[in-house]
C-alpha cells in the first residue's frame, strides 16, 4: 500500500513538473533571461509549491510520526559550508546552461525527449564523479 | 527588462507549483521523507536496502507522468518543450548539474521545495546561489556570447 502512495505522489509530482512549465527548458532559460523577454511563470511554481509546503511541513513539525508510522526524516545538517555553496552555483551554471534540473529532465527522459535521456546520463556520471572525487578526498 | 507575454503562464504555473507543493508535504508527511530528486537517485545509486523501495516507487510515478498527462489532460495545459542548447552544451550541463546538486546536498526540489517550506536558511543560501549563477549563465550565453 506504502508503494502504491508513493508510485501515486511521484506522479503528481510529474504533473506538476509538466503542468508548470518546469519540463520545457525554454521557459526555464526565459525566467533566468532577465535582460531579454522575461518570463515571470517559474516565480509562480515556486510559489505555489512553497505556499503549500509550508502549510504541509508546518502540520509535519506537530506531529511526532508520519501517517505510515515511520519516523520523520528531517534533514540533520543546518549549516552553510563551502560545499553547500559551491555545489549550488556549480549546479545553477548546468541549470541555466540547458535549462534542465534533475526532476524534470527525468520526466522529459520517460516522455521520449532524446536531449533529455542524454543530458541525464552526464548528470548520473556527474553523480558518480562526485562520489570518486569525496571518496578520494577523505 | 520586459515580460514576455507570450510566453508568460501564470495559472497552469501556480496550479502545476501548487501539485509539487501537494506532493513534497504529502510524501513527507506520509512517509517522513524529503521529495528530493537529487537525495531519491543518491539513494539509488548507493542503495541501502531498506530505503531503496520508496524510491524505486516515486521514480516510476514520475516516469508514468507524460504517459498519464497525454492521455487524460487536455492538450493546451501542456507546454511544448524548447530545447535550445546543444548537444556539447546538453552533456556539460548534465555533469554540471549532476556534480553540483550532489556536492550542494540537493536540487530545486530539496533546497527549493522542501527547504524553503521547513524555513531552512540554508536551503535558501543554497537556492539564491543556484538561482544567482542560473541568471548569470543565461545572460553570457544569450547576450555576451
Amino acid at each position: 500500500m506504502q508503494r502504491v502512495i508513493e508510485f501515486m505522489l511521484g506522479l503528481t509530482f510529474g504533473l506538476g513538473l509538466l503542468i508548470s512549465g518546469m519540463t520545457d527548458p525554454g521557459k526555464v532559460q526565459g525566467f533566468l533571461d532577465l535582460a531579454g523577454a522575461w518570463d515571470p511563470s517559474l516565480a509562480f511554481v515556486m510559489g505555489g509549491g512553497v505556499m503549500v509546503g509550508l502549510l504541509g511541513f508546518g502540520l509535519a513539525k506537530k506531529k511526532a510520526i508520519s501517517f505510515s508510522g515511520t519516523p520523520f526524516h528531517w534533514p540533520e545538517t543546518a549549516n552553510i559550508d563551502r560545499p553547500l555553496v559551491l555545489g549550488s552555483l556549480m549546479f545553477g551554471i548546468g541549470w541555466g546552461l540547458a535549462g534542465f534540473c534533475p526532476g524534470p529532465a527525468l520526466v522529459a527522459m520517460a516522455a521520449g525527449n532524446d536531449k533529455a535521456l542524454v543530458f541525464v546520463l552526464a548528470m548520473l556520471g556527474g553523480m558518480v564523479a562526485f562520489d570518486r572525487f569525496k571518496k578520494r578526498d577523505n | 527588462m520586459h515580460i514576455d507575454w507570450l510566453h508568460f503562464t501564470p495559472v497552469s504555473s501556480l496550479l502545476g507549483g501548487i501539485l509539487l507543493g501537494i506532493a513534497a508535504s504529502a510524501l513527507f508527511l506520509n512517509s517522513g521523507r524529503i521529495l528530493g530528486i537529487t537525495g531519491i537517485l543518491e539513494g539509488l545509486l548507493t542503495p541501502k536496502s531498506e530505503d531503496s523501495p520508496w524510491r524505486f516507487a516515486f521514480l516510476l510515478g514520475l516516469f508514468a507522468a507524460p504517459w498519464v498527462a497525454k492521455l487524460m489532460l487536455p492538450a493546451d495545459l501542456l507546454h511544448t518543450q524548447r530545447i535550445d542548447a546543444n548537444w556539447a552544451m546538453v552533456i556539460a550541463a548534465g555533469v554540471l548539474v549532476g556534480f553540483g546538486t550532489r556536492w550542494g546536498a540537493g536540487c530545486t526540489s530539496g533546497h527549493g521545495i522542501c527547504g524553503l517550506s521547513r524555513l531552512s536558511v540554508r536551503s535558501l543560501v543554497a537556492t539564491l546561489s543556484f538561482m544567482g549563477t542560473g541568471f548569470i549563465t543565461v545572460f553570457v550565453i544569450r547576450h555576451l556570447l
